[in-house]
Parts: structure tokens; sequence; C-alpha cells
């Protein structure tokens, strides 16, 4: 292969973890990290029904929406504020909440509006546009795209979802822990062998066996199973549920190093049937993340961690038929960390008479869930208003600061 | 540097098959694009007419199911639908199946790859439920039957696919003049998303010679093109935005709305020297290298231009060019391309495929797909797959790979060839000592296949 200027640019754009480890380019001292905070963006891909994880049982229409999804502290919720009580799903994280480092910002949307696709929904979210189609690059990469000092290490997206918020011009790195090489000793020296004179490929070679023996020195490696296959076929499979825990872990070993943001998915959250069940084994996923999160964080970075979990929308604001719900407008997303300013469920609440609702159905947006991004970019990242306005969520407008941050 | 049977195979067609002997002249691979389709024969795949009847049905049961929440019978409506939901998936995993199964047989490479190419250029995909199996049957019937033909007629057969019209929200504009909208308030209006790919992505390129006004001009000509209740393409007149349009400086239309006034614009399009240097560069890009020579693209692009874009003769521009034969192997194998040459240097047997469960077939051969890099008929966006190599060689998805290459040939084909034996059959004189080494010094067969696969020579073309 020839090596260009172009080829090399375009695959450090594309794994800049690559770069350190990589023969073809004269080792460099890293400069050090732009910022010292951290935040890690969990999408919640599916659309999580707000109304069921952070239940406004202080609203006099709520009940009444709910046929068997009830809420409430009788229904065995953990009253947050006399207006608001979280989903039992979420109760790991009740600690957090006393502490003030868990917080909830209620019905927020992006700009997104009554088509309901969750491909349009997400792609709207991860671009971080006001409408689809104005941007091929995610607004976390725009973020890096305009802060001097960055590097491909600077942020992580983990796990096989494909990431678009973090994809861009700005090199990033990514990695799914346990979806490494266990190969066989002889195999691995072999494929070192054929790859050697292909710079490319040797270079991607390595650094996924240094990726592979740091998730093994974290314990994700993928064991033998006892089926004639081995591990190895397992490892060809997209991930299922229990990757969570892992990615968690796995963001917070990098996120102890040079990494400053960490990106990555939780599935799960379509619940249009027996929504009671579905919605609880998602909270857990969910909750497990946040303290494994803080777990592997340990003390002192946690208490400069933001996590905000966002979703591309809500849910109908009514039950359906069929114990869940169906694809709606204005959701909420979650706070966590040391670094936030939590015990508190911030947005304005619109209300659930017929009349408060979007198109008669769903929970209506009062803010736009970008604003409170863009200030958490402000006060993690020292991002300026006007390339945040500007770059990072083009036309929003930031108005005034919501105080998310410690 | 000049024809290679070998380099042909592997750079032009499916890749080394132990099986079926690779193409002796560029003249047999053009005159074999332009015969019958045997493969499409042999492993059929359902016509975009047939499958997209599929879209009512799955709207239909959805909609009783809706119709019948909280009531008597729901239990039913429900089962029907996820059961007509499954027979969708299972039949777009037997799609795929019979895909990788023409790569495997086919004597007449050139035209699986330049399905792939131009399929990958008309990027349409279904974006929700109803749509979501439609991109096969779309490649089989909308882009195949013009591989061979002029671009203009392939670029007017994508334009107005149904799918392409849905993936574009081209069948939701109606121009703000329209009677439509003014009938109707919550017809969105114009929407450019059709008008500005068809510039920036099918015809002209991104740097190509148009501007904002263009796009906008073209979205208003574009105006009527939408789809029936039965998900078929119609030219809707009401929707059209009334007047002229002036795109790139010429005027289209102005009386009665009409269809015509809107293909003309497209042929006009196609045949613009822009697109032939686009198209061009697209295709060299593709076929040989991330850096084209640029001597090869302006070669390609003149006989672009001068035969109206005839795509046979394009393709010949290419092959009779010395560029082409440079020996080194340079691109690397998309996940698709990947997977299916490797099926190919296996001989995978018809039967085995046939005799796998859906959910198997997935498993083995396109779920892989995913962490790879490629999901598969559900790329990022409408400009399709990267054509970069370090697009696909990352550690992640080089890491899939591996994976794939280590345990699934044992699954698929028993017993496994030796690894001496495939090294040959896989790479031909392209197997380099390091190959060779690999291939005697594995502990297992499966090891010995896996590391042939895996080998920078099988994975570039």
């Amino acid at each position: 292969m020839q090596l260009t200027r172009r080829s090399l640019l375009a695959r450090s754009a594309l794994l800049g973890c690559s770069l350190a480890a990589s023969p073809l380019v004269t080792p460099v001292s890293f400069a050090a990290a732009p910022w010292d905070t951290r935040l890690v963006v969990i999408i919640l891909r599916g659309g999580m029904d707000a109304l069921d994880v952070v239940q406004p049982y202080g609203d006099p229409q709520f009940a009444g929406l709910r046929r068997t999804l009830s809420g409430g502290p009788a229904a065995g919720a953990a009253d947050l504020d006399g207006f608001y009580a979280l989903h039992p799903g979420l109760a790991p994280l009740l600690p957090l909440w006393r502490k003030g480092e868990l917080g909830f910002v209620h019905a927020v949307s992006t700009p997104y509006r009554d088509r309901r696709s969750h491909f349009d929904g997400q792609d709207l979210l991860e671009a971080g546009t006001a409408g689809l189609g104005e941007a091929r690059d995610g607004w976390l990469n725009r973020l890096l795209q305009q802060t001097p000092g960055t590097d491909a290490r600077t942020a992580f997206a983990i796990g096989q979802e494909r990431m678009l918020l973090l994809e861009g011009a700005a090199p990033v790195s990514q990695w799914a822990p346990g979806a490494g090489l266990a190969m066989s000793p002889q195999a691995e020296r072999l494929a070192a062998l054929l790859m050697e004179d292909d710079p490319l490929f040797h270079a991607a070679l390595n650094d996924a066996l240094e990726l592979t023996r740091q998730d093994m020195s974290l314990g994700l490696e993928e064991g033998e199973d006892g089926s004639p296959d081995g591990g190895t076929m397992g490892m060809m499979r997209a991930p299922k549920g229990e990757a969570h825990a892992a990615i968690a872990a796995y963001a917070a070993g990098q996120l102890r190093g040079d990494s400053r943001i960490a990106a990555f998915s939780i599935n799960g959250w379509d619940t249009h049937y027996r929504q009671a069940g579905g919605l609880k084994a998602a909270l857990g996923r969910l909750a497990e993340t946040v303290l494994e999160l803080q777990r592997g964080l340990g003390p002192q970075i946690w208490g400069k961690t933001a996590v905000a979990a966002v979703t591309e929308f809500g849910r109908t604001v009514r039950e359906n038929g069929t114990g869940g719900t169906d694809h709606g407008t204005g959701g909420a997303m979650l706070l966590a960390g040391g670094a936030v300013r939590g015990g508190r469920v911030l947005g304005r609440w619109p209300g659930l008479a017929e009349a408060d609702l979007y198109d008669r159905r769903d929970l209506m947006p009062t803010a736009d869930v970008r604003r409170y991004l863009a200030w958490l970019l402000h006060g993690l990242a020292g991002a300026q208003k006007s390339g945040l306005e500007g770059g990072v969520f083009p036309g929003l407008a930031m108005e005034e600061d919501p105080g998310l941050l410690l | 540097m000049q024809f290679d049977g070998d380099l042909a195979e592997i750079r032009f067609g499916a890749g080394l098959s132990p099986a079926v002997a690779p193409p002796e002249s560029a003249a047999e691979m053009l005159s074999r694009l332009q015969g019958p389709d045997e493969m499409a024969q042999q492993f059929p795949v359902s016509r975009f007419e047939d499958a997209v009847t599929g879209a009512a049905a799955f709207r239909r049961l959805r909609r009783q199911r809706r119709q019948l929440d909280g009531k008597p019978g729901y239990e039913a409506a429900d089962k029907a639908y996820r059961e007509f939901r499954r027979a969708q998936n299972h039949d777009r995993y037997g799609w795929h199946g019979q895909r990788l199964l023409r790569h495997v047989r086919t004597r007449d490479g050139l035209r699986e790859r330049l399905v792939l190419f131009w399929a990958d250029h008309f990027t349409a995909q279904g974006k929700s439920g109803p749509t979501r199996v439609l991109a096969a049957p779309y490649a089989e019937s909308v882009i195949r039957p013009h591989v061979s033909g002029r671009f203009e007629d392939m670029l007017i057969a994508a334009a107005t696919s149904p799918l392409m019209l849905m993936y574009l929200d081209q069948n939701l504009s109606a121009g703000p003049g329209s009677r439509a909208a003014a009938r109707r308030k919550r017809l969105s209006g114009l929407n450019e998303n059709l008008a500005r790919e068809v510039l920036e992505l099918h015809t002209l390129g991104v740097d190509g010679p148009y501007s904002q006004a263009d796009v906008r001009q073209l979205a208003e000509l574009f105006t009527g093109l939408t789809v029936s209740r039965e998900d078929a393409f119609v030219f809707h007149p009401g929707m059209a935005e009334p007047g002229p349009e002036t795109v790139l400086g010429k005027t289209y239309g102005g009386g009665k709305p009409e269809l015509e006034q809107v293909l003309s614009a497209l042929r006009d399009l196609a045949r613009h020297p822009a697109t032939a240097q686009h198209i061009a560069r697209k295709l060299v890009v593709h076929f040989l290298s991330d850096t084209p020579d640029p001597a090869l693209v302006s070669h390609v692009a003149a006989r672009f231009q001068d035969s109206g874009g005839d795509l046979v003769q394009v393709y010949a521009a290419l092959l009779e060019h010395p560029a082409a034969w440079e020996p080194q192997l340079r691109n690397v194998k998309p996940p698709f391309d990947y997977v299916a040459s490797a099926c190919r240097a296996l001989a995978l047997p018809e039967t085995r495929v046939a005799g796998l469960r859906p959910g198997q077939l997935n498993r083995l051969l396109l779920a892989p797909l995913t962490p790879m890099g490629q999901r598969w008929e559900f790329s990022g966006g409408p400009d399709g797959w990267p054509e970069e190599d370090a697009a696909w060689v990352t550690p992640q998805a080089l890491a899939a790979r591996l994976r794939w290459a280590m345990a699934a040939p044992r699954r698929l084909v028993q017993p496994l060839p030796d690894p001496r034996g495939f090294a040959a059959a896989a790479l031909g004189g392209f197997a380099n000592e390091r190959v060779m080494f690999a291939a005697r010094a594995a502990e297992t067969e499966a090891e010995g296949v896996g590391l042939i696969l895996a080998s920078p020579a099988f994975q570039r073309r």
C-alpha cells in the first residue's frame, strides 16, 4: 500500500487510537488532555417512556392515563419531591439522588416532530441539528473539531452500535469490549506475520491485540463456553443486553486514562408491549451502568464526571391496549455524576390535560434537549456559547444557564 | 501491464474459485455482462413490484392490531402481525443467501460487482417497518437490469423508484403553490432531499457546478413524483409546483405539469460532463484505488461523455487501460464482498445454504457484517458505504473479520480444504511466501483457512 498523506489522515481520523501504537508515526508525546472533567453520553435507543420513569404522580391527570402502568409511591415508586416519583427499576440509584448526584430534566425533546420514526429520531438526536439531513457528522464530533488540544483519545465510542454523535472529521477512538481476538498464540503470531508488510493492516491488528489485552486485564474476555466453537463464534454475534456492564467498566477504564468523553448506547426502550417487564429490565441496565461507572471511575474522578442519558423521543401519555406505550414526543433526560447538581427534577412541566398535550397524545416538550446538552458542554469542556450555538448545535438558543453543574 | 485472468477475477469479479475458471479476456467479461443473467435465473430474489406489496400488508396488519387494541381478537391480530414480520425477515435472509450464492457460482463476476456498486451509488433503504426489507428487491429490479444499459435509464429508474421516493421524502414533497398544498395543511411543503442528493450524489457530484438555487428549482420540478396507496410510483400533478423551473440554466415545464419534464431534466443531468467525471472517478476509486490515476479517470470520463453514458463502453474503457492491470492489490474488500469472496473460495455448496435455517443463515452470513462495520442494507445515509480502505480496517472491524474467518468456514464447509491447497485456490498467483508459510505452520485446518482469509492478500483486490 502506498502511504499518502491523505490515507494517513483518513486513517487517523477514523482510528486515531492507532496513532500511538502505529509504527508509521514517529512516537510523539500526546498533549495533556484539553480539560479535566469527564462526560459520558448514553443514547437510550428505542424511545424511553419518561412518564413511567420519572412519574408525575402529582399531576391530577396522571393516574387516569395509565391503566396498568400505575405509578406513584402507592405503586412502589420512590417519592422524589412530592410531585414526581422514581420507577422502582432505578431504585439502586436512590443513594445518588440523596447525595445530589442524580437528577432529571423532564418534558424535553429534540426538534424532531410528527413522524415518530426511531431511525430519523436517533439520527437527529445524534446529529444535533434542527432538522434532518443538515449535517453528516455528530454533535460531539463537532465539539472536538472546534476544541484545540483534543486528539483521538479524547473521545471514545464504545460498543458495536454505530455512534453517529461521535462520527465526523475529528479523530475519535472506538472499541467494543469483549469483541477482541481470542486466537491461539500461534495464530496470533502468524496473523502478525501475514500483516507485517501491510502498514494499514499491521497497525490495526496491533491495536486490536492491544485492546484485547486491555479487555483481558479488565476481565472482559470472552470465556470458552464449552461448545465446539468455544468463544469465537459467540463473538461473531451482535452483543446482547448483558454487554452494558462491560461497556460501562470499559468506559470508566478509558476515562481514568486520557479520555474525557465516552459515548455508548443502551437499547431496549421500545416498550409497545408489556412495558412493566421491559422497562424494568431496561432501567435495571441503566442503573447498573451508572453504578458501574461510579465504581470504575473511583470517588475522585466520579466527582468531576457528568453522565447524560438521552433518548430519541418520549412515548404516548396514554397506555395502549397491550400494556405498553407507543412512540411519542416529549421525554426526559437523566443526569448523574459527582459534577452534577442533582436531587432535582428540572424542566417546565406542561401538564397532562388533553389541551396540554402535543397532538393530543404526547407529552408536550417544553424545552429543547440540546439546550441542556449545550450547557453541559459549556460547563465541562469550556466550550464557548458562540461555538455551541453556531457549530455544535447549529441555530440553538441556549438561553439562561439552567445550572446543571456544581 | 495487461490483462491477467486471476487479477481480473479478484479485482473486477467475485474472487477466485476452485470450481469456476477465471475469465480469459476483457472481451469475455464484457460479453458475459451483455449475455443472459444466469445467476438471477438460478438464484432468484423477489422482484421489487412483488416484494413491495408486503408493505401494504404490513400496514394493514399493523392497523388491525392497533384497532383491536384492548378489544377481543387482539391476540390473533397481534400474532398475525408478528408472524408476518418474522416471515419478512426470513425472506430477507433468504435473499441474502441467494445473492451470496450468485457470488459463489457466477462466471460473470463483473455483473455482481456492478450491481453492488450501483445499488450503493443509488442507495435507497426502508426507513420504517413496512419497507425495511426492500433493499434487495430494489437492487434486483431497479438496479440490476440497467448495469449494462445506459446511465440515464438507471438514474431514472432509481429516482422514480418508490423506495427512493420514500427514503428521501420525495413522496411527501408538494409544491408550495400546488393544489395539494392549498387543500391539505398537513403536507409538509417542499422537500429538497431527493433533489439535493440527485445533484450531489447521483449525478454532478458534491463539487459539481450547481448552486442552492438549482437544488431548490430541481426540488420544485420534482414535485409530483410520489407513490400511490399501493406503493407504486405515480406522478401526481396536483402536488406539482406550477410554473417553469430553471436548473443549470435550462428551463423545464411551464405548462401543465408532466412527468416528461422531470425525466428530461434527469436525462440532461445524466449527460452533463460533470456527471461523466463524477461517475468515472467513482468507478476508478471503487475498482482500483482510493487515490485514482488521473489519466485513467479522464479516459473513462471521456468514454462516458462520448458514448452518452453507455455503461458497457464505460467499463470497456476501464478494462482496456493499462493502469487497471497493475498487479499490486490495493482496495480493501468491503465486508459483504469479503464474506462473499470467502464463500466463493470455499466453494460453499448451494445445498449447505439451502439447509441453513433462517436464523442460522443470519448468524453465519449476515449478522457478522455488522461488527465488520457494514450493517447490511442499512448504511448511515444516502451516500452509501465508504470507499476508503481505512474505513474498513479499524481495530474493531479487523477483529470482527478475523473472528469470522477463524470460526465460520468450518461451519459452512465440511471437511475444510487443506490450507496449502486452499491458499492456491483462494489466491492463485497472489499467494505470497508469507501466506504459504502461514498455511503450513497453522496448528489446525480451521486456523490455516482463517489465516489465509485474514491475509491482506485476500482482503485486498
